[in-house]
């Protein structure tokens, strides 16, 4: 199968820094955030690839700037070999856009509360004069809710079926690709089963590609095909779903399993893992996991460790094997 | 286990007045926690469980008000005592911990003051005697160089080190009862199970008792020895809590476990529970459970409410699951 996503050194960074008079005053330099660093991978066509790490590991910014709702720094996003960000050719622009949507976490935020549900979920495709007869109604069905549903506004929905209503919504344009941002972790988990399930279905009943942004590690288990894990804006590891789990190369990614609750592990008594995430505007030298990695060398401080293959894995650090 | 608890919680119920009439979150709720022992109430939102905690300590916003029931420390009632009485027991025999350090932190006071002042206020100490506990406080919950920490501001620890601080503050008076509410829902993996290992070194080496409340069954299972599941303001099942999660006799509890993807169980599609929670103002009659349930018969829609000691004494449930979990998955598959 060919890469139906292509992302090449991919960076982000963010000026963070005060406003100038306020540097000038504190003789303070400019203080620059590297969210997203030379992240590369692919995603073929009606897979599910996930990503996952911990807060301010850089997963989301990668969502934005996948969607084109953030720029990149440097590096690319070739969808379909159209890269959105240099692109001059405004039909192919086009026909990119609506090829790829987005589901939120948060389905209280995200739905206008003054627009009728119709107009919310016809809305991506009436934007560019698409016909709209029978559209809300049609998806809304699939997605689990009733045609008569279209009538009524957000705030007469729960939180389970606000999310519907935004995948339906990320549905109306016959998107390919489907860019979720955390899409259960506002939901209890007996209607997060539910959501899950319905994306799980709609993936074969459309061949829907996913890019699935999740701190969630049994949710992405259960979703994933193949997983990048994310630490400090770089990717660290990257492998289908079940070598992952089985055979954890990288410290940090073993570190992670270790952490996660886990409901077969009644009064589990572990070593905590040490240290918290550094700081996003002073990464540590070298690898960025190497002050709380367990079997860190010299050579870890010094140097970034590239990407490896090994086997089916990728992975960065020095002494993985 | 002792006779003696420390907590003992008996038909609690707790109402709401509205204008559409009385809400119950919390409706006849009995349950005791020992010392040293960790009870975890578990429920999705809008399940009462905060609601519970908040009953027990006094600190339900008015117009919510404990209608019935009793909540007994060590065998005296404080469900009924003034304010005043209230407030001293607070920080002094019972602590708190909250979901969200930041807020429950005050910014403008260094974490030293904050921790200084609490003690001052509950324990017979002095100035320079309090400074020497809160600095040792610190240092029990994992505060690296906690002596030149202490004058540091909240907002100058990382969200990990901000709740190990609120711990700190609500162990300080050395409480004999800790209401730990969604403790680690805010943090990040690696740094929650640093906090869960805590609360449970905590809790064995000084003999407390911790209700924890958590919508997260991994850290039940991890941290907890009982657990109470709740679901709309009743508890649905109360047990130990390996039995609970691998043998739930009641229907939600047995749905919200098959709910939850399992490391171990791979791509296989997740069971659901169809719908959500009922909301208070429209629960339905008899059992709150059976319009979701795939059991429910005639006597779970007519009849009141079963409650746990009127059934197995462990499920609030006419019908309980009683098959093993091998059973069931043959069942499934």
């Amino acid at each position: 199968m060919s890469a139906l996503i292509s992302v090449r050194g991919l960076t982000r960074i963010f000026d963070v820094s005060k406003p100038w008079l306020n540097r000038v005053i504190e003789r303070k330099p400019k203080a620059l955030l590297t969210a997203v660093s030379d992240v590369s991978f692919e995603i073929e066509e009606n897979s599910v690839y996930a990503l996952v790490g911990e807060s301010g590991s850089g997963k989301s910014t990668i969502g934005k700037i996948m969607v084109g709702l953030v720029p990149p720094s440097d590096g690319h996003v070739e969808i379909d070999g159209v890269d959105l960000a240099t692109e001059t050719d405004a039909a192919k622009i086009e026909a990119v856009r609506a090829d790829i949507q987005m589901i939120f976490q948060d389905p209280y935020a995200s739905l206008n509360p003054r627009w009728r549900v119709r107009d919310i979920i016809n809305e991506p495709v009436a934007a560019k004069g698409g016909n709209v007869e029978g559209l809300a109604e049609r998806l809304l069905d699939q997605v689990g809710l009733s045609a008569a549903d279209a009538g009524k506004y957000p705030h007469e929905f729960s939180g389970g079926q606000r999310q519907r209503i935004c995948i339906a919504r990320a549905l109306a344009s016959e998107p390919r690709i489907i860019v979720c941002d955390e899409p259960t972790s506002a939901l209890d988990v007996s209607v997060q089963s539910q959501v899950l399930n319905l994306m799980s279905d709609l993936r074969e009943e459309f061949g829907l590609t996913y890019l699935f942004i999740s701190h969630d590690l049994t949710v992405v288990q259960h979703m994933a095909d193949k997983i990048g894990v994310l630490y400090l804006g770089r990717l660290v590891e990257e492998a289908p779903r079940d070598r992952l789990f089985h055979e954890p190369k990288h410290p940090y990614t073993q570190m992670l399993f270790d952490a996660a609750p886990r409901m077969d592990a009644f009064g589990r008594e572990v070593e905590p893992p040490k240290g918290e995430i550094p700081d996003a505007i002073n990464p540590p030298s070298g690898c960025a996991y190497h002050p709380r990695c367990p079997i860190a060398v010299e050579r870890c401080s010094r140097e970034r460790p590239k990407m490896r293959k090994i086997g089916e894995t990728r992975v960065a650090c020095h002494l993985a094997e | 286990m002792s006779d003696n608890p420390i907590l003992s919680v008996r038909d609690l119920v707790v109402e709401i007045p509205t204008r559409h009439g009385i809400l119950r979150p919390v409706d006849h709720v009995s349950y005791d926690i020992h010392a040293g022992e960790i009870l975890g109430v578990v429920g999705e939102s809008g399940a009462g469980k905060s609601m519970t905690g908040n009953a027990v300590i006094g600190l339900l916003d008015p117009p919510a008000r404990i209608a019935g029931g009793e909540v007994l420390l060590k065998g005296e009632p404080i469900h009924n005592i003034s304010r005043d009485r209230l407030r001293r027991l607070r920080g002094n025999r019972m602590g708190m911990i909250f979901q969200d350090p930041l807020t429950s932190l005050n910014p403008l006071l260094t974490v030293g003051d904050q921790l200084v002042e609490t003690i001052l206020v509950h324990l017979k100490v002095g100035q320079s005697e309090a400074r020497k506990r809160a600095i040792a406080a610190l240092d029990e919950v994992g505060i690296p160089a906690a002596s030149q920490r202490i004058d540091s501001y909240p907002h100058e620890f990382s969200g990990g080190m901000r709740q190990r601080v609120v711990i700190a503050l609500a162990l300080c008076a050395e409480p004999e009862l800790v209401i730990a509410d969604e403790p680690t829902t805010a943090l990040d993996v690696s740094v929650q199970a640093q906090i869960v290992a805590l609360l449970k070194r905590l809790c064995r080496e000084r003999g407390v008792a911790v209700m924890l409340v958590t919508h997260d069954m991994g850290v039940i299972a991890e941290a907890a020895d009982r657990v109470a599941v709740m679901y709309a303001g009743r508890l649905a099942e109360l047990g130990p809590v390996r039995e609970v999660l691998t043998r739930a006799h009641h229907p939600y509890t047995a749905g919200l476990m098959a709910s939850t993807p399992l490391a171990s169980q791979g791509r296989k599609r997740l069971r659901q529970i169809p719908g959500a929670m009922p909301r208070l103002g429209a629960l339905p009659e008899g059992c709150a459970f059976h319009p979701r349930c795939e059991r429910a018969e005639a006597k779970c829609r007519q009849d009141p409410g079963p409650r746990i000691d009127t059934c197995d004494g462990r499920a609030a449930c006419w019908f309980p699951v009683t098959e093993t979990q091998e059973d069931k998955k043959e069942v499934q598959a």
